[in-house]
C-alpha cells in the first residue's frame, strides 16, 4: 500500500518582507535582523498597523524590504520622527531601525529623550562597531584599538574616547520599559534576539514605554574579514565589551512567555 | 465672533487650533514662547498632540513624522531656532509633506537679542536648507492678519503639499490688539492618499526624500519647480495703499510696512504723493505688482528691519529703471514713522541716481544715526 505525504512548507519568506533582493554585503547580519523583525510582525499580526522609520546608514533602504508603511528619517532623527507619528497615531505600532552612527553619535539627543519620555516606540539598534555606508570610519561603538579608516592606527581612547554602551546607558532612564542586548553571531543567539524583538513590540502594545533591542552585528566588508571570521570576531571582541543581557525589563513583561 | 484684545503669539496659536490643528511640537524661545505655552494648555485639553521637544532639531523632526500621517501639524520658533530646524525643513520639502511653521523673528546674527527684527527674510525666503525648494512665506502686519494668515497657511500647505511659513516679527508676536478669531473647524476626517497611517487593507506607502538615482531626483526637482510655478501664478498676496496717484512708492512688509503706512499718511498730509505696497506673500514675491509700478512712479523706497534682504528682490524687478532707495533698522531696532517720513521728503526733493548701490548710500546716511556710544 502506497502512502503519500502532503508537502508541508516549513520555511518561507515572512509576509512582512517584500520580495525585493537585499543590497547588503555578503556576511552582513542586517538581513537576519530584518527577517527576525518581519517574522515577529507576522506572528503578532501587526504588519497592517506597523509604521517603520528607516535611518541613514547601510539600512537606509530598509523600507524596500519591509511590507509595511515606512518613512525615511534624517541621520539620527528617527526617534523624533517616530515620536511625531506615534503621538498622532497612538494605536499604530511604530518602530525605528538604526545603526550605531545614527543612534549613538549624531542621534544621541533624540534617542536619549525618546527613552526618557517613555515614548511608546520600539527601537532596533544595529551595533557593528563601525560606519558601514560611508565605508569604515570610527563609530561611537568602535572598540579600543580597533582600526578604522578614521582611526587608522586603532582607536586611541586618550584622544578618541571610549565606546558607548547604549543599552546600559538607556536602561537607566525611568521611561525605558524594555532594554536588552542580543547578538546575531550564531543560531542560539539569533533565537534569543527574535524573542527580544517580540518582547519589544509587546512592550509597545502594552504601553509600557520605550523599548530597544541592541543587536550586535557584523560588517565583514569594512572589518576586512571573511563572513566566518566576522562572526568569530564579534564573539571574541564585541561580546566582552558589550555583554549580552537584559538591562531593563518592566515588571509586567516578566510574565510573558514567548 | 466678537473682537477681543489678543496677544499675537496666543492669537496665532488659537487660530491654528481652530483651523483644525492635530499636532504641535515646539521648543521654548523668546519672543515666541507664549505660543508654545498656549498649545501646552489647549491641545491636551482637546485631546490633540502637544509635545515640548528637547531641541528645535527634534521638534522639526517630530513635525516631519507627524506630517507624514497627513494630519494638520505645526511648529513655531524664533530665528536661532529656525536656523536649527533647517535640516528638517529641507527634508520636509524633499518629501513633499505639508507643514506650517511660525517664525517670530528676533535680532541677530548669533544669539542676537529678543527684540523684533526681519533678519530671517533670506534664511526663509531664499532657502537656508540645502537643495532647491521654495516655501510659501506669509508676513502679517497686525494681530488680525496673523490670525487670518495662520488659517490660510494650513490650506495652502495642504493644497500644494508644501511648507508654509508665517514670518511674524517680534512685534506681531508680542503686541496686543483687538482681533477676531475664526470659528472652530472640525478635525479632518479623511486623510490624503499619500499619508502613512498603516497599510490596512492596502499597498504599503513610503515617504522619503531619497531619490538615489540622480535622474529620479532631477524629475522630483522639476516637479517641485512646476508646483512652485503654480504657486507663483496663483498665490501672490499684497496690500496696496494710496497707489493710484502715487509718485513715490514705499515697499515694506510686516511691522516695517505698517510703520511705513503711518509715514505715508504723514507724507500725504504734507502734499507728497506717496503710496505703499505691502507684500503679504514674501514668497511668492509680488514681482508683477512691482513691475507695474516701475513705469508709473518717480522712485521706490524699500523699508525693512534688516540690512536690505528684500531690497535685493525689489532691485531684481526694477533693474535700474527708476531710482530705488533703502532705509533699514537692524539688530532688533524698529524705525519710527518720522525716520521713514524724512526719507520720503528727501526722495521728493533730491535727485536720486539710477545707478549705484542704495545700500551703500543708506549706510552713509545712516552712520550718524546709530547709537555708537550706548
Amino acid at each position: 500500500m502506497e502512502t503519500t505525504l502532503a508537502a508541508q512548507i516549513v520555511y518561507q519568506r515572512p509576509q512582512s518582507l517584500t520580495e525585493a533582493a537585499m543590497h547588503y554585503c555578503p556576511g552582513c547580519t542586517h538581513g537576519i535582523a530584518h527577517r527576525l523583525i518581519a517574522e515577529v510582525m507576522d506572528e503578532m499580526s501587526i504588519r497592517e498597523r506597523a509604521i517603520g522609520v528607516a535611518p541613514v546608514g547601510c539600512s537606509v533602504f530598509a523600507y524596500n524590504y519591509f511590507d509595511c508603511d515606512f518613512v525615511e528619517a534624517a541621520h539620527g532623527r528617527a526617534p523624533a520622527m517616530a515620536t511625531g507619528i506615534k503621538r498622532l497615531l497612538p494605536d499604530r505600532v511604530v518602530f525605528t531601525y538604526q545603526g550605531d552612527g545614527d543612534l549613538a553619535s549624531i542621534g544621541m539627543g533624540e534617542i536619549v529623550h525618546a527613552a526618557g519620555r517613555g515614548e511608546n516606540i520600539s527601537v532596533f539598534f544595529i551595533n557593528n562597531a563601525i560606519y558601514g555606508m560611508t565605508s569604515g570610519q570610527m563609530a561611537p561603538t568602535t572598540l579600543p584599538g580597533q582600526k578604522t579608516t578614521s582611526s587608522p592606527r586603532g582607536r586611541d581612547v586618550e584622544t578618541m574616547g571610549y565606546p558607548l554602551r547604549m543599552a546600559e546607558l538607556l536602561s537607566n532612564l525611568d521611561g525605558a520599559g524594555y532594554v536588552v542586548r542580543r547578538s546575531l553571531h550564531d543560531p542560539k543567539n539569533i533565537r534569543m534576539a527574535k524573542k527580544a524583538i517580540r518582547l519589544a513590540f509587546e512592550t509597545q502594545l502594552r504601553g509600557l514605554g520605550f523599548s530597544m533591542v541592541e543587536l550586535l552585528s557584523t560588517c565583514s566588508t569594512n572589518w576586512g574579514l571573511s563572513p566566518l571570521e566576522s562572526l568569530k570576531w564579534l564573539e571574541e571582541h564585541m561580546i566582552p565589551y558589550y555583554p549580552i543581557g537584559d538591562f531593563k525589563v518592566a515588571e509586567a513583561l516578566k510574565e510573558i512567555k514567548v | 465672533m466678537a473682537k477681543e484684545l489678543l496677544k499675537g503669539n496666543i492669537a496665532m496659536a488659537e487660530a491654528a487650533i481652530r483651523a483644525g490643528l492635530e499636532g504641535y511640537f515646539g521648543y521654548p524661545i523668546t519672543p515666541q514662547t507664549e505660543l508654545l505655552e498656549w498649545m501646552a494648555e489647549r491641545m491636551p485639553a482637546l485631546g490633540r498632540a502637544f509635545l515640548q521637544a528637547e531641541s528645535e532639531v527634534a521638534a522639526i523632526n517630530m513635525l516631519y513624522g507627524a506630517a507624514c500621517t497627513g494630519a494638520r501639524v505645526m511648529t513655531s520658533s524664533s530665528s536661532p531656532g529656525i536656523s536649527l530646524m533647517m535640516e528638517g525643513i529641507s527634508y520636509i520639502a524633499g518629501t513633499e509633506v505639508p507643514v506650517v511653521i511660525i517664525d517670530v523673528v528676533r535680532g541677530g546674527p548669533g544669539l542676537g537679542n529678543i527684540a523684533p527684527s526681519q533678519g530671517d527674510y533670506d534664511q526663509i525666503v531664499h532657502g537656508g536648507g540645502h537643495g532647491d525648494y521654495h516655501p510659501i512665506v506669509l508676513a502679517p502686519a497686525s494681530v488680525q492678519e496673523a490670525i487670518d494668515l495662520v488659517v490660510l497657511a494650513f490650506d495652502l500647505a495642504e493644497k500644494y503639499r508644501t511648507i508654509v511659513f508665517v514670518m511674524a516679527d517680534g512685534n506681531i508676536g508680542q503686541m496686543m490688539e483687538p482681533a477676531e478669531l475664526p470659528p472652530m473647524r472640525p478635525i479632518k476626517s479623511e486623510y490624503p492618499d499619500w499619508a502613512v497611517r498603516g497599510a490596512m487593507g492596502r499597498e504599503r506607502r513610503i515617504l522619503s526624500s531619497i531619490y538615489i538615482d540622480p535622474k529620479d531626483e532631477e524629475v522630483t526637482n522639476y516637479r517641485l519647480m512646476q508646483v512652485w510655478n503654480q504657486i507663483q501664478a496663483n498665490e501672490v498676496r499684497y496690500r496696496e495703499y494710496f497707489l493710484d496717484d502715487a509718485e513715490y512708492v514705499v515697499i515694506g512688509f510686516g511691522t516695517a510696512g505698517r510703520i511705513a503706512l503711518s509715514a505715508a499718511r504723514m507724507a500725504r498730509a504734507e502734499g507728497i504723493k506717496v503710496g505703499l505696497l505691502r507684500p503679504i506673500t514674501l514668497s511668492p514675491f509680488p514681482a508683477p505688482q512691482i513691475e507695474s509700478l516701475v513705469s508709473r512712479v518717480k522712485g521706490i523706497l524699500v523699508v525693512e528691519m534688516n540690512a536690505g534682504q528684500m531690497l535685493n528682490d525689489v532691485q531684481k524687478v526694477v533693474k535700474g529703471r527708476v531710482p530705488v532707495e533703502f532705509y533699514g533698522r537692524m539688530g532688533g531696532m524698529v524705525p519710527f514713522p518720522d525716520e521713514i517720513l524724512a526719507e520720503m521728503r528727501r526722495m521728493s526733493q533730491e535727485v536720486i541716481p539710477l545707478d549705484g548701490d542704495p545700500r551703500q548710500r543708506w549706510m552713509k546716511r545712516f552712520a550718524p544715526v546709530i547709537h555708537w556710544n550706548n
